[in-house]
């Protein structure tokens, strides 16, 4: 229990100092005396308006969004019980990029490009919910128990169909418009600017999963034993694909398609503080939103003044932590 | 052949059983724990168990026997409630199933399943204490009280020394005893196994029927196992539930049941009985 409340500590730390850094670097650096004050009583000065104006909006998207995907990311191998699916497993994201990119293929403003990144998720979302019901309920046929198979086959499935639309936008858009594409398909946080909705999202799907915490632990020991433990299977594999998929479609749709914290985020917490979802669940959202905010100060401020997109970033750092731990993975098991 | 055993972890065992069982047993405890009223179990068109009115009293360990497809498994399940008869009822202590709600029937029955499949990496202890998880408010972490009876559960299944281990570097019979521990530690009265000894060798076969036996015996369990070794069948069990053996279900005392006759034709094949001593050993013939 003190090693909980410890690490508990401890990720808050590293969430409080992602967010220092975050918002005192940039093309013009903010010194740490500055910042508090600043931050509590802005007065008139470029540094008050470059913080509340751009960096905060900025530092608190990125966080809420890394906090949704490992999240969503957690939830999701619990779901389809493989610590291989991601956020996007079920091609969330891939809706989104058709929605977002056929938006901006009209040449509709930021608005609507997230209006139609949020659209595009929730009919990827709502569409794999239709297919895949009857393998949700479906919990104790032939001894198998596992619908997994089958709703991970149809996430894959619509994934690639998504991604045969994003390749004909692709190649059908006009010059102009082929970098701003290309840099939402990366992930990016440049346009965010409203940073509390993703936040708000987080916040909620934490209260949501915390209740029903334990009950995630006892579905990873499989539907049968679950139910027969007194877990209400079909009903909590809903709200759990529910709750996953909103948090990525808020999160996709905040951001653009960032990959790798869905995935990498909670196989390292899974080492390091052990598979009790009680735990995981919250330490996700922390570590997940100081990880993305880290690699987004990184991706504004690496190559100033020119911006890269964050999802280049977390891939150069998830690829090579997430290669680690599989090899590592083969080698003691 | 004896278990080994710690005298203080039995008793703390027996202790923990009283207080449960005192508390959840009705009043009328001539009750079946478990009970069926003209069970029917269907497979697409192929009838499984027809007209099946079976009784699992307090102190009984039945064997569910009978040939691969006969409808062992699909029989345990509906039993555990995770499948819906194609007609009759299941009575747990005399009321039925679906009245139950979830999370109290949890308290009385449990169910070992046949395949234990884990994804992700966990200590063993870990795995036994989700088997407390209904004897938990919803807040609440697991107590000293709780770790106990886990750990008792695993010595009870020899596996005390493997608490620490994860169970994905476990072998293929650790990890059906660390399943066993976690049924145990669940504190049922009425106790389904999926051939809860198929993995096991030879020595962990009699360490599990020797445990599941005593806690009919004598903590007033009812014990329903399907199994594929006769001999060991014969040998623990009090009652047995032979099916495939023509359209009605055999079922009875452990004596007058397991004879050539019915085994035979359960089994599509003769079998024979052999005398040793006061043993008496089915060979396929």
């Amino acid at each position: 229990m003190a090693k909980v409340l410890c690490n508990g500590l401890l990720l808050l730390g590293l969430a409080l100092a992602a967010f220092v850094i975050a918002l005192a670097v940039g093309s013009q650096p903010i010194a740490l005396p500055d910042l508090l004050r600043l931050l509590l009583w802005p007065d008139v000065s470029t540094d008050a308006q470059v913080l509340h104006g751009l960096r905060v909006p900025r530092a608190l998207a990125a966080f809420g969004t890394g906090g949704l995907l490992a999240l969503a990311g957690a939830l999701m191998q619990v779901l389809l019980r493989n610590p291989l699916a991601d956020p996007y497993v079920l091609g969330v994201s891939g809706g989104a990029a058709v929605g977002a990119l056929g938006a901006g293929l009209l040449g509709l403003g930021v608005v609507l490009v997230q209006a139609g990144a949020f659209a595009g998720a929730m009919l990827s979302i709502v569409f794999i919910f239709g297919l895949a019901r009857r393998d949700l309920s479906r919990w104790s046929a032939n001894g198998g128990n596992e619908m997994a198979p089958r709703l991970l086959l149809s996430g894959v499935m619509l994934a690639a169909l998504w991604s045969a639309l994003i390749t004909l936008m692709l190649l059908l858009a006009p010059e102009g418009r082929l970098r701003g594409m290309l840099f939402w398909l990366a992930g990016d946080l440049s346009g965010s600017d409203a940073g509390a909705l993703p936040m708000l999202v987080l916040a909620l799907g934490v209260v949501v999963c915390l209740p029903m915490a334990r009950q995630l632990n006892v579905l990873l020991r499989g539907p049968a034993t679950a139910q027969t433990l007194g877990v209400p299977v079909v009903a909590l594999r809903r709200k759990v694909f529910v709750v996953a998929s909103l948090a990525a479609a808020v999160a996709v749709t905040t951001s653009g398609s960032v990959g790798f914290v869905g995935l990498v985020v909670p196989h390292v917490l899974r080492l390091w503080l052990g598979n009790d979802q009680r735990v995981l669940l919250p330490a996700c959202a922390l570590a997940g939103g100081s990880m993305l905010l880290i690699a987004d100060t990184a991706a504004r401020s690496l190559v100033a003044p020119q911006q890269l997109p964050v999802g280049v970033i977390t891939a150069l750092l998830g690829v090579p932590i997430f290669l680690l731990l599989l090899s590592r993975r083969g080698s003691s098991a | 052949m004896r278990s080994p055993s710690r005298p203080e972890a039995e008793t703390s065992i027996a202790l923990h059983e009283a207080e449960s069982v005192s508390a959840s047993l009705p009043p009328a405890s001539s009750l079946p724990l478990l009970a069926t009223r003209n069970l029917a179990l269907r497979v697409g068109s192929r009838a499984l168990v027809e007209g099946l009115s079976l009784q699992v009293g307090a102190g009984e360990l039945w064997c569910l026997i009978g040939a691969n497809g006969s409808g062992k498994t699909t029989l345990l399940h509906a039993l555990a409630g995770l499948r819906q008869p194609d007609a009759g009822e299941v009575l747990l202590m005399g009321r039925p199933l679906q009245a139950w709600p979830l999370e109290e029937a949890a308290l009385h029955r449990g169910l070992l399943p046949q395949n234990l499949h884990d994804a992700f990496s966990a200590r063993a202890l870990d795995v036994v204490l989700t088997g407390r998880h209904p004897h938990l408010a919803r807040w609440a972490l697991e107590g000293q009280r709780d770790m106990q009876i886990a750990r008792d559960a695993l010595h009870a299944v020899d596996m005390a020394e493997m608490a620490g281990r994860d169970v994905l570097t476990l072998s293929g019979g650790e990890r059906q005893r660390v399943g066993i521990a976690a049924l145990l530690a669940q504190q049922p009265s009425v106790l389904l196994l999926d051939e809860p000894v198929a993995h096991l060798d030879l020595r962990h076969q009699l360490v599990v029927l020797e445990h599941l036996s005593r806690l009919a015996r004598e903590q007033r369990k009812g014990v329903l196992l399907a199994i594929h070794d006769l001999n060991l069948a014969h040998r623990f069990a009090t009652h047995a539930l032979v099916l495939g053996a023509g359209l009605q279900a055999c079922c009875g005392r452990v004596d007058d049941v397991m004879n050539e006759a019915t085994l035979g034709r359960a089994f599509g094949h003769p079998v024979a009985t052999v005398r040793n001593g006061a043993q008496t050993l089915f060979v396929a013939a």
